[in-house]
């Protein structure tokens, strides 16, 4: 392996901050440089390996660009059909009700083919975690418009900027499953700072937490780049999704546990 | 005052050089190469060692995870 390193002296076991988490294979992983699904990886696996779950986790691939995801985390999986993530997490989850389970899927998976197995999974309540990549194209298969794509963008079947006369509204899958009774914790993150590296972990830990206690479904939408389709670097790209995708696609939480709620309202009752 | 000094590892071989690494050191350690690796992208290496404190936000944000890092106080 080659490498480049920084002052020598300080390089010793003792003095280790960050490594890159066992659970990831060796395999070099399939994204375009700088795109945020190996980030999102990461920290999924970061999350099982620090969580204890790596026997106990079985994670469902989706159809797009992370569909050889079960080539870069070492735990189970099991590949789905096209959009159908949450109809074979649902079977696993019955079956198997002491596995942390777990769909990972893109924007044309979740929001345009499998529209109706995402709604109906997170209004029956199963209790599983769906994580939710949403870059606004379909980044595998070259660019095309997808449900999430915004207003005036363009993609290779939008050449001229979507037209919402035409062509609809960008659909806010993450504001419709928050909507709906079965879900637990809705919440909207990204992946292209530190701070948001961080909170997007926070969200994915208290996500494995409420499927211990049999809550409910969890829906983690990460908001993410595509620096290939988008035809920009990737800082660029990151750019360009903080002053366009932000505003339309707000960060945050969508839908909190209500003990958190009453917890906070007391707390700041107590303040006052 | 005890000062923090940071090291970091960058595994060429797998470095794509997308540089958001470079964009979120707050220091200014990390630059990109003037040579490439074997497939071909600029790849990342702390050109200014002696600014790093360690903070590990380069390793959080990189897609890759090439990035060990390493910290102490002198």
């Amino acid at each position: 392996m080659a490498e480049v390193t920084g002052i020598k002296e300080i390089i010793k076991p003792e003095n280790l901050v960050y490594k890159k988490t066992k659970l990831m294979t060796d395999k070099v992983l399939s994204y375009c440089p700088g795109c945020g699904h190996g980030t999102a990886h990461r920290i999924l696996a970061e999350i099982i390996d620090e969580e204890g779950l790596q026997s106990e986790t079985i994670g469902i691939c989706p159809v797009g660009c992370s569909v050889l995801l079960y080539e870069f985390i070492d735990i189970d999986w099991q590949e789905a059909a096209h959009g159908r993530a949450p109809a074979l997490a649902t079977a696993i989850k019955r079956l198997l009700p002491e596995k942390f389970v777990f769909t990972y899927q893109g924007d044309g998976d979740l929001a345009a083919i499998g529209t109706a197995e995402t709604i109906h999974a997170c209004n029956r309540g199963e209790n599983i975690l769906i994580i939710f990549i949403n870059n606004g194209i379909y980044g595998m298969t070259g660019g095309q418009m997808a449900p999430t794509t915004l207003p005036g963008m363009r993609s290779s079947t939008s050449p001229y900027g979507r037209d919402v006369k035409i062509m609809g509204n960008p659909l806010k899958m993450t504001d419709i499953v928050a909507t709906l009774l079965g879900t637990y914790y809705v919440t909207r993150q990204s992946v292209h700072t530190p701070a948001n590296v961080k909170k997007t972990k926070k969200a994915m830990r208290k996500a494995v937490q409420y499927q211990k206690l049999n809550k409910g479904t969890c829906f983690i939408e990460i908001v993410s780049n595509c620096p290939s389709n988008w035809k920009m670097t990737p800082v660029q790209s990151n750019k360009w999704m903080e002053e366009n995708m932000f505003p339309y696609y707000p960060l945050g939480d969508l839908k909190i546990p209500a003990e958190q709620i009453t917890q906070k309202t007391s707390n700041s009752e107590k303040n006052d | 005052m005890a000062k923090i000094r940071g090291s970091i590892v960058v595994n060429i071989d797998r470095c794509k050089g997308c540089e958001v690494c470079m964009v979120s050191c707050p220091t200014g350690t990390i630059a990109m190469a003037k040579e490439v690796n074997h497939k071909g992208y600029f790849y990342a290496f702390p050109a200014n060692p002696d600014l790093c404190i360690g903070c590990a936000s380069c390793a959080m944000v990189c897609p890759d995870g090439v990035i060990t890092v390493y910290k102490t106080k002198i």
